[in-house]
């Protein structure tokens, strides 16, 4: 997809995102706004899926897992503009017999999520799995996985981190939101992940880094990650984003990683993001 | 009724045969093991299907991460390490990656409860059978002797969703036959009996075994049954049993908070309340000693459980 493309798409997700969390006053924007240009990227012009014919297996498919649940809004928004089930669905987030559960859940069958996912550090062991069984059945396809930064202060992050690079999982690629910011605060400031690059070389990981705002850099890195797989390790990359991009009163604090916009806040938000694609 | 011993074998063992044959039989079982081949018996799976066998080392979060995952593709998943290492360490990820989510992954647990023996009370867990059947969606099997467990194996590969199986270290007695049929929830009647009505699970079917001819020299007509499954429970055999026999002991070597002797209690004031004595360990944690010790110690022998049978006809 042009990059003129992509830039509208990620405005109407962005759309999405401050009106679904604005109209059940919960949810996760800040989180979801910094990841909406790379999801929409990964869904848009990156991944080989299958949208209209949605399987839990996804054989011959990439696979996509979110880590950080929390972030369901900009994964909703996505998952609908790109045809895994309707966009009016989206005006359901978080309601009563909802598919689209706060955090994503499988057992109401949502077409797109594979795994629940909110309590943080999971994503990565069940992505590597899914990867050997790609491998395991001769399936040449990709997956991914994407975490927020301060998620990686579980532990079990490190755990499959280890694994997969002992074990040349070659054939996932995760992201790192990279946004400095969880809900206590500047991720410096709770616990600082250290030299992030270094610690995930020292694992057997190849590291790049990217521009989670910048759609060519984007682009040309997740190139890079596929020509980088089938070498014997696992690919990581750092993405540089900014929570609450797209809304100049979200942005440069970690405030408004769990806060819904009211009213007013909503109008000031939707009056920044053109309405591109129709709104749900 | 005298119950035939076909040998002295550890439960462990049974896994390790049931998945070896499964193995053998369905390449879609994938089976990963936390540092413990030897321990769980999974040495011959190994040895015969290397590409589907999975060390993660001393990683267990990881490992039921990687199960879950794995199941995306079709395969199904067995995991292999202490009880303790399979539930209580890793709740929170069978809790949202495979209860949660429904994932076809096969939780096997060895050195259950006490008879794990002189390790001690670290390695002891006596609440995973209440933590495992307090999550929707969940199976939980507590199988009784080293056949049973081989049988159960087998079984749970057939059934789709997360399961359970809950096993142990020390050689026991077998009594169930070799090609007898393992029927998830649907529990075993080892002897019919009016007098009491003797519900176990896991090593404790033996130990019932031995206390029901205790009684029998007594006068007492036992009703045995071998409750393996514990969720789904079989509630019709139990309320079949007890509206004869009107009394229960429940037996299991798990707290008696939240475990067998919880279910079958809550199966019982539903429908037909009636005394109920349970041998279990109560509140409290084990410590080290050989298998036998540690059960006449704390409580889940065969003496105690003709005591506790005693108790509840006194009660009727």
């Amino acid at each position: 997809m042009e990059t003129t493309e992509l830039l509208r798409t990620a405005s109407q997700v962005r759309r999405d995102i401050v009106r679904m969390v604005a109209g059940v006053n919960s949810g996760h924007p800040g989180g979801s706004l910094g990841c909406a240009d790379f999801l929409t990227l990964l869904y848009f012009d990156v991944m080989k899926h299958n949208p209209a014919n949605f399987s839990m297996d996804g054989e011959g498919e990439d696979l996509f897992f979110l880590s950080n649940g929390h972030i369901s809004p900009v994964w909703y928004s996505v998952l609908a503009r790109s045809g895994y089930f309707q966009v009016k669905d989206l005006g359901t987030f978080r309601k009563l017999s909802s598919k689209l559960q706060g955090h994503p859940s499988t057992d109401k069958k949502l077409p797109g999520v594979r795994m629940a996912s909110g309590s943080l550090g999971q994503g990565l062991s069940v992505g590597i799995g899914a990867a050997q069984v790609k491998k395991l059945n001769k399936d040449a396809s990709y997956v991914y996985t994407l975490h927020g930064d301060g998620e990686l202060q579980e532990g079990q992050i490190w755990e499959a981190a280890m694994y997969a690079a002992a074990n040349k999982v070659d054939n996932i690629i995760a992201t790192i939101d990279y946004n400095g910011r969880q809900i206590d605060g500047n991720v410096d400031d709770v616990l600082s992940l250290g030299n992030l690059h270094e610690k995930w070389q020292a694992f057997g990981w190849i590291v790049l880094e990217m521009d989670g705002h910048n759609f060519i850099d984007m682009k040309n890195t997740m190139l890079k990650a596929h020509s980088l797989c089938g070498e014997g390790k696992p690919v990581v990359i750092i993405m540089k984003t900014e929570m609450g991009q797209g809304v100049d009163y979200m942005m440069g604090s970690h405030k408004w990683h769990g806060v819904a916009p009211n009213a007013e806040q909503l109008e000031s938000a939707l009056n920044q993001l053109e309405e591109t694609l129709g709104d749900y | 009724m005298e119950f035939e011993i076909l040998g002295n074998k550890d439960t462990r063992s049974g896994f390790g045969e049931g998945l070896a044959e499964l193995g053998r039989t369905n390449d879609n079982v994938v089976a990963l093991c936390a540092d413990l081949i030897g321990s769980l018996k999974m040495d011959a799976f190994k040895k015969e299907n290397p590409e589907r066998f999975f060390q993660v080392g001393i990683a267990e979060a990881n490992m039921m991460g990687l199960a879950a995952g794995m199941t995306i593709g079709g395969k199904i998943p067995f995991t292999g390490t202490f009880a303790n290492f399979s539930t209580g360490r890793v709740y929170d990820q069978i809790r949202q990656s495979i209860a949660y989510s429904q994932k076809n992954v096969k939780i096997c647990a060895s050195h259950a409860g006490l008879t794990l023996g002189e390790d001690g009370a670290t390695h002891q867990i006596l609440e995973d059978i209440g933590m495992m059947k307090m999550l929707p969606n969940m199976t939980v099997i507590v199988p009784a002797d080293f056949n049973q467990t081989k049988q159960a194996t087998i079984a749970i590969a057939e059934h789709q969703g997360p399961v359970y199986l809950r096993f142990g270290r020390p050689v026991m007695p077998i009594f169930v036959k070799p090609d007898a049929k393992f029927v998830i929830g649907k529990a075993d009647v080892l002897q019919e009996g009016t007098d009491v009505t003797i519900i176990a699970c896991g090593h404790l079917v033996w130990k019932s075994i031995e206390a029901a001819k205790i009684l029998a020299e007594k006068g007492v007509s036992v009703e045995l049954i071998n409750m393996h499954t514990i969720k789904p429970l079989d509630e019709e055999a139990i309320l079949n049993s007890v509206r004869k026999t009107k009394c229960v002991v429940t037996a299991e070597e798990h707290m008696m908070h939240g475990g067998l002797g919880d279910s079958v209690a809550q199966v019982l004031a539903r429908n037909l309340p009636s005394p109920q004595e349970f041998v279990a360990v109560n509140d409290s944690f084990g410590e080290s000693g050989t298998p036998m010790e540690l059960m006449t110690k704390y409580g889940i022998d065969s003496q105690n459980v003709v005591d506790a049978a005693l108790k509840a006809i006194a009660r009727k």
